[in-house]
């Protein structure tokens, strides 16, 4: 089985430690191995203590070994390891500084008993905190206990069974990085073949390993590569969800307005309230709701209140907040909702990602109900456009959907970080003149209403899910009916100013196939396409962020190119959208619904094979 | 402070009143909005909040500052507008559909978080604005269009599921008795936590009289109890009956018989968190009891709202961060200044350029 989340890795990585008598030499050249088999290029590095046998447990006796490897020519084991497999806390301490910033630790949780911290010569209980490992991604296995768990039928004597750990750590190791295991099973039957209970046992743990790994993999962290030459600068690793959050509380910061988050716990989405829960110290108000309606109508409430207000969601979420998203586009308040969208329909894959609930976010409610919708394409730059939905929503006094997904929420690269200063004002719509406030009086421009709210002196005012004249009066009357509908869906169109155009990654004056995607897949089809052009193919990318309203240039950047395909995760959306609202042409289609990311090779298969045609 | 001097006339809206002749719902306006004048708070501090049904519409006919939701979702609603503001005096709307059906959820999560707000439940057992379906609080196989050979289903005791959720103020009035209900209004504002205060409202289109066994004045006081923190439980034209408690039930008793003097009576203890004796009060039903009327529990607890100040406070003093550029630069960071390496180039000037 072959885990594509991670087909994107350019090189990663991989450093195994233990303890001398821990079989990781062993456990470093199987997975190796395997991973040449597999058409990687791999560069390894083996570092073992001068001691065969130095006392267990001590930083002296710990052994590595570290394996780079990647789909392009690999010069090198890599200065340091992405991932570090610690078998013990002293393996932790021998390599604390061979590990990459905000990397990966996987350890066994079971070995770091107080006689292995003292063995380790830690002299807290926080052997992480003692090291500034603090905020490096740590994922606790109990290797020994499942390991002994998993050969408890058969009455093996401790030592033989702890012996077999080094498989368990080999099989997560494999789910993790999607390594067929048929070589190492071959090793393992050819090696041990005059010993049959050894084979088996090893089979079984390598399996439970993989196993569990595919059982616990919402913890598992993705890596996305770097771009060779990159801009100076102060860098950290950074997930979507966590980019996202950060990305509303700097708006909160520019805004001058208090940060408000009203949610319900969802796979994906809840790592933005963790996040956002962790940062009271910034005046952050987070209200854990009793369900995904609450969650909307505490922050519908907060808006209405003054506060930037948000709410965090994946899709079966958004589809019980759809009514109150309504009343936020009758009410004309400023709204962010974050949908995480994973696999539908129904409970559907909680934990895998998909693109699936656009046309929910575009059309999933009762009436005329039109909202802003972006879409995030890269985990960091879930911080700008969480940055830019808060400032639409403030500065247009409309509610704004920011669609991520699974895949990016999850997923984190390094990033660069933004001084405040380099992101743009917001200007949040407050009203200012009491004696000329009307609660539905329009700016002529922009059509955004103001802002005001309880505790504003002589700015008293009615609002609610009822159709309403300019005075915020209750209205029946048929025209001012149909004029409202057209004024609220004009008022989304106009955001279109604040937007920037269409990009075109390739020939920008036009050519053979023009790819467009949206959100999420950015890194696949940028890199099929920057690939399939490095073949010589006219191949172009258009890939959108903005889809409601949709960038004023699209017509014209679609207009240049023969063909145009459109690829997305999902039965074909955001096609069907653009053939609604940029019709006239021939839209070809790459979709796929299976949990999981494009990969680059099927969609460069897909394009080569419209180029064809 | 100031006296502001409001009269009734300050928080009465410009839009015309459109509930049906004769419905409770104007009395209990009335109450609200003299209650809301006595209180002197400025009034651009209230903030009334309601969601569906004939008495939602409430807010259009104040002058404060009103938000007219949806259906059942007002507690929701209303519990963000305090945690935003905690400053703010909000007031919720409801009725025995809007809370107790659709909006059950939130009415039990308000009442167990104990946000600072004022809740007036309108129970008239009946839907109104849809025209006479039953309700949660309507009685077993009472007839509706709905329900044309009776309902097979109890209703809710609003009372209990306050008290049931950890609630720390109920009260109970009749909406016709708007000197009571301004009384137990203005003790519900008073009151810190949630406040949920049953107005038994007559629906004079499709339930009328549906409490009027209780609300009748020629009856009232044989069937209403008037609670008041403090004083004995009595009742009766002469006030010659009360309650006293027998193995701890209460029990109706006429003072002078059977050697019952008025020390025996039980007097009302409103702050007493054990919930026994209010929960006996709140089910007292007719004809073996009176209706428990005022304010049956007003405890103290801690207020949500009150302590996700102190919460953000507390942090706020020992942060470690104090500003967004601090907090971008917290935890594992390294630079990048490779020879190779480029100028940056700010996110909104290179891939979105938005001023």
């Amino acid at each position: 089985m072959k885990d594509t989340k991670v087909i994107e890795l350019e090189e990663v990585s991989i450093r195994f430690s233990g303890d001398s008598g821990d079989g990781m030499q062993l456990t470093g050249t199987l997975f190796s191995d395997a991973t040449a088999l597999f058409g990687n290029d791999i560069s390894t590095f083996p570092d073992y203590p001068s001691e065969i046998r130095a006392p267990q447990g001590t930083v002296g006796g710990v052994s590595g070994f570290q394996v780079q490897f990647g789909h392009k020519e690999v010069n090198t084991p890599g200065d340091d390891a992405h991932v570090l497999i610690a078998m013990n806390p002293a393996a932790v301490k021998a390599n604390a500084r061979f590990i990459r910033p905000g990397g990966t630790i996987i350890y066994d949780v079971d070995s770091f008993s107080q006689k292995n911290l003292d063995k380790a010569k830690f002299s807290t209980q926080d052997p992480f905190a003692e090291l500034n490992l603090e905020d490096y991604e740590k994922i606790p296995v109990p290797i020994t206990s499942l390991t002994r768990e998993s050969l408890k039928d058969f009455g093996m004597d401790n030592k033989s069974v702890l012996r077999s750990k080094n498989m368990f750590a080999l099989g997560f190791i494999c789910w993790m990085f999607g390594r067929p295991m048929d070589y190492i099973e071959n090793f393992i039957k050819t090696k041990f073949a005059k010993k049959p209970v050894v084979v088996e046992s090893n089979l079984k743990v390598l399996h439970s390993g993989y196993n569990y790994g595919m059982n616990m993999q919402h913890m598992t962290p993705r890596y996305l590569v770097d771009a060779a030459a990159i801009e100076k600068g102060t860098y950290r690793n950074i997930n979507g969800n966590q980019a996202t959050a950060w990305g509303f509380l700097a708006a909160a910061e520019k805004a001058g307005r208090n940060l408000f988050l009203g949610s319900y716990p969802i796979t994906p989405a809840t790592d933005v309230l963790t996040a956002l829960a962790a940062r009271r110290d910034l005046g952050v108000k987070t209200f854990q709701a009793e369900d995904e309606i609450a969650g909307i109508c505490t922050a519908i409430g907060a808006a209405f209140a003054g506060d930037l207000a948000v709410t965090s969601t994946s899709g079966p979420g958004l589809a019980l907040k759809s009514e109150a998203l309504g009343l936020s586009v009758m009410a004309e308040l400023p709204l962010v909702v974050v949908n995480v969208q994973r696999g539908g329909p129904s409970t559907g894959l909680p934990t895998k990602t998909e693109q699936s609930d656009l046309l929910q976010t575009l059309y999933g409610r009762n009436g005329e109900s039109p909202v802003v919708v972006i879409a995030a394409s890269t985990p960091s730059d879930c911080f700008y456009y969480a940055y830019l939905a808060c400032k639409i929503a403030l500065e247009r006094m409309v509610p704004v959907v920011l669609l991520t997904d699974g895949f990016l929420g999850n997923g984190s690269e390094p990033w660069r970080i933004p001084a405040m200063s380099e992101l743009p004002e917001i200007k949040p719509r407050i009203a200012k003149d009491s004696s000329s406030f009307k609660a539905y009086k329009r700016d002529a421009e922009t059509l955004a209403r103001e802002w005001a709210f309880p505790g504003m002196a002589g700015f008293q005012h009615r609002i609610g899910g009822l159709e309403k004249n300019v005075e915020g009066a209750v209205s029946h009357d048929p025209e001012n009916h149909q004029e409202n509908c057209a004024i609220r869906e004009e008022k989304v169109q106009k955001v279109v100013g604040m937007l920037p155009e269409l990009e075109v990654f390739g020939d920008e004056d036009g050519g053979d196939v023009l790819v467009v995607s949206w959100g999420g897949t950015y890194g696949h089809t940028v890199s099929a396409v920057r690939e399939l052009r490095k073949d010589g193919k006219n191949v172009s990318l258009a890939h959108f962020n903005f889809i409601k309203p949709l960038p004023a240039n699209t017509r014209e950047v679609f207009s240049k190119y023969k063909k145009i395909v459109v690829c997305e995760l999902n039965l074909g959306q955001f096609v069907a959208y653009l053939r609604d609202r940029v019709p006239g042409f021939e839209y070809h289609q790459v979709n796929k619904l299976k949990g999981l990311p494009f990969t680059v090779t099927e969609l460069k298969e897909n394009i080569e094979k419209l180029l064809e045609d | 402070m100031t006296e502001l001097n409001y009269t009734i006339k300050d928080f009465k809206s410009e839009n015309e009143v459109r509930w049906c002749p004769g419905c409770g719902d104007y009395a209990i306006m009335n109450a609200v909005q003299r209650t809301m004048a006595d209180m002197n708070v400025p009034q651009e501090q209230f903030a009334v909040i309601s969601g569906i049904g004939c008495s939602s519409r409430f807010p259009y006919y104040m002058s404060t500052f009103g938000f007219h939701s949806i259906h059942g979702r007002a507690t929701a609603i209303a519990s963000g507008v305090k945690c935003a503001n905690p400053d703010l005096n909000v007031w919720v709307i409801t009725g025995d559909g809007d809370s107790m059906a659709i909006g059950g959820n939130h009415f039990i999560h308000l009442v167990r978080r104990n946000i600072d707000l004022n809740v007036i439940l309108f129970n008239n057992k009946i839907y109104g604005l849809t025209k006479g379906q039953y309700s949660p609080t309507t009685d077993r196989g009472f007839i509706t269009k709905t329900s044309p050979f009776g309902t097979v289903e109890d209703p809710f005791v609003p009372g209990q599921l306050v008290l049931g959720s950890g609630g720390s103020f109920f009260a109970r009035a009749v909406d016709s008795n708007v000197k009571h209900n301004q009384q137990v209004f203005a003790e519900a504002a008073k009151h810190k936590g949630t406040s949920i205060v049953e107005v038994l409202q007559n629906c004079v289109i499709f339930n009328d009289g549906i409490h009027e066994q209780i609300a009748d004045p020629k009856h009232r006081a044989e069937r209403q109890l008037f609670l008041e923190h403090g004083k004995p439980m009595i009742f009766g034209k002469e006030n010659e009956k009360g309650l006293v408690l027998e193995c701890g039930r209460l029990k109706v008793v006429t003072i002078g018989e059977n050697g019952v003097t008025q020390d025996d009576i039980l007097v009302h203890d409103a702050k007493q968190v054990d919930l026994s004796i209010h929960m006996q009060l709140i089910q007292m039903s007719l004809p073996e009891f009176p209706i428990a009327m005022g304010v049956i529990r007003a405890v103290e607890a801690p207020v949500y709202d009150e302590e996700l100040v102190k919460q953000v406070e507390e942090v706020t003093a020992n942060r470690k961060v104090n500003s967004m550029d601090e907090l971008l630069c917290s935890g594992n960071t390294w630079e990048v200044n490779e020879p190779n390496s480029s100028e940056p180039v700010p996110f909104f000037k290179k891939k979105c350029p938005i001023s």
